[in-house]
């Protein structure tokens, strides 16, 4: 309800409409900003005997996360979501730069096409490669019949499977502020570059790419905060050793019950995707607006 | 780059199986005849019956529909309020919430989850649908308020003026102009709300106490315990509502421009 037409200067004090923001706030402040102050108090806090928390302040959990198993879990987290970004930035660039350059008129059907995965149910869209995956799937079923192997392989629970099952479920948030970036990158620079005999290497990596550098780091900070942080893909594509940081996260609160230790490497993880973060606004943000979408 | 143009089909192509390949094939295997194997029995409808059967697969879908129509309701309002009280705060202001608000965006969802977990275990509040439904409501108040922002950013302050000056006090400006304007952008959030909230699988997990299971929740437990046709067919059926609910939510933005 504005409470004054909108040509008047908006900053007159008391604001009487803005108050509509109030109840919103509130509940963000009470249901999001509390909670999140409480799992970094109970970070510095330490377990009690049947899995309470007692409030003395020590900085043990912390320490506690330099122990090997959990700096593998960790270690390997920021593998699995790097190489699902890379292969999503392979993937992605030549699918967003075919979209580009399509006629005007099929490519918000080819960005339609590219998104509405994205918008299905993800516990499903997972459930779907465990059954391409499994022993009797059809990659195996494939690859037996064209007498590629003699075997089945395994595939289900492993690495492979969970990096599968990441790039799957992430591809869409690199094709977007691809396609914004190569969009933008005016055609003629590229004529140009083949008129003065560049080499195809040398257009993508001095014009393309350079050009397209915002759009490029967009898209890999928004496929690696989702994957980093993932739950469960590595839950059911990965086997008992490829566990990540979410799974950890799960596995420290809900069956250990040592709920300072999982909120100790929750703030872990909320580093590490706030440092992607802040990449983010200050190279990406340009090709792709404000970070939207989960 | 004409020249390299094949190339680039052949991957977008490959891009293309990738993404849909493994959707087509849950599909298609919905209506497989086999029980266990992989192999081809002809199709059958049984398992869509069966379905219909579940007495536990129905509970968790009434939890489902009523949770996700509960928490749309409290965050369209809470969100488009928010929205509209931004609108005239000063810039910096608006700017820090807009920030503020991305953060629910981009946290790692299992983390969302603990902390809400954590909330309502300190409150003694005992976890089951309202604490669902209060959780729900935090990751889609984000949601609904980036997306009619959006719209009334959109909207010519000439409309609005002129209703202003033909005497309209500030409750029918809103009312007559700014609210049938801002029409396709609510029911857009109210379609990608309803969505996310019925799809949600890790604020659910932690915040459900053991009688508010959900249809994610219900899948995941029928994932974990071996799969079976069933969840194949459930699992069709869940791709086709989302898919349909997004479809006419993009039709709602398109028309609004």
């Amino acid at each position: 309800m504005p409470s004054r037409v909108p040509s008047s200067p908006p900053t007159k004090s008391p604001c009487r409409s803005c108050w509509l923001a109030a109840p919103g706030l509130l509940w963000m402040s009470l249901f999001f900003l509390v909670p999140l102050a409480l799992v970094f108090a109970i970070s510095f806090a330490s377990r009690g005997t049947y899995g309470g928390i007692v409030w003395e302040f020590t900085s043990a959990n912390y320490l506690d996360l330099w122990h090997p198993l959990y700096g593998k879990i960790l270690g390997q987290s920021l593998w699995y979501a790097s190489l699902t970004t890379a292969i999503c930035l392979v993937l992605g660039f030549p699918l967003a730069y075919t979209i580009a350059r399509s006629p005007a008129r099929w490519q918000p059907l080819l960005l339609l096409l590219v998104m509405l995965p994205f918008w299905t149910n993800f516990l499903v869209r997972t459930y779907a490669w465990m059954i391409v995956l499994r022993q009797d799937g059809l990659v195996n079923g494939l690859l037996l019949a064209l007498g590629i192997v003699d075997a089945p392989l395994e595939l289900l629970y492993t690495p492979t499977a969970v990096v599968i099952g990441l790039v799957y479920g992430y591809l869409p948030f690199m094709v977007l502020p691809l396609y914004v970036a190569v969009e933008r990158l005016d055609p003629l620079l590229v004529e140009a570059a083949w008129d003065l005999y560049a080499s195809r290497w040398a257009i993508l990596t001095r014009v393309v790419v350079p050009l397209t550098m915002p759009g490029i780091v967009g898209g890999c900070v928004l496929v690696f905060i989702p994957s980093i942080g993932s739950f469960i893909t590595p839950d059911l594509l990965g086997g008992a050793r490829s566990m990540m940081i979410g799974n950890l996260i799960q596995h420290e609160y809900l069956v250990v019950r040592d709920w300072p230790l999982g909120s100790a490497v929750s703030f872990v993880l909320m580093g590490i995707v706030m440092a992607a973060v802040a990449l983010y606004y200050r190279h990406g943000a340009r090709a792709s607006g404000p970070l939207e979408g989960r | 780059m004409r020249r390299g143009s094949t190339g680039l089909s052949l991957v977008s192509g490959l891009a293309m199986l990738f993404l849909y390949g493994p959707i087509l094939v849950l599909v298609l295997y919905s209506f497989n005849a086999a029980h266990l194997s992989m192999a081809w029995r002809g199709t059958t409808l049984k398992w869509y019956a069966a379905l219909w059967h579940d007495e536990a697969l129905l509970a968790a879908t009434a939890n489902s529909l009523l949770i996700a129509v509960v928490s749309t309701i409290g965050a369209t309002l809470l969100g488009g309020l928010m929205a509209l009280g931004m609108e005239h705060m000063p810039l910096r202001r608006q700017q820090l919430i807009e920030g503020g608000l991305v953060l629910p965006l981009v946290i790692p969802e299992v983390m969302m989850g603990v902390a809400l977990m954590l909330l309502f275990v300190m409150l003694k509040m005992p976890l089951g649908l309202t604490t669902v439904i209060l959780g729900h409501i935090v990751f889609n108040i984000p949601l609904v308020t980036i997306m009619i922002r959006t719209r009334l950013r959109k909207l010519d302050p000439a409309l609005r003026e002129a209703a202003a000056d033909l005497g309209a006090d500030s409750w029918q400006v809103f009312r007559y102009v700014t609210l049938p304007l801002l029409r396709p952008a609510i029911w857009g959030a109210v379609l990608v709300a309803f969505t996310v909230s019925l799809d949600d699988f890790l604020v659910t997990f932690f915040t459900a106490g053991p009688g508010a299971t959900t249809l994610p929740l219900k899948v995941y437990s029928m994932i974990k315990s071996g799969v079976t046709p069933e969840i194949n067919a459930l699992s069709a059926l869940l791709l086709v509502v989302s898919m349909a609910c997004v479809a006419v939510s993009l039709q709602l933005q398109r028309r609004e421009v």
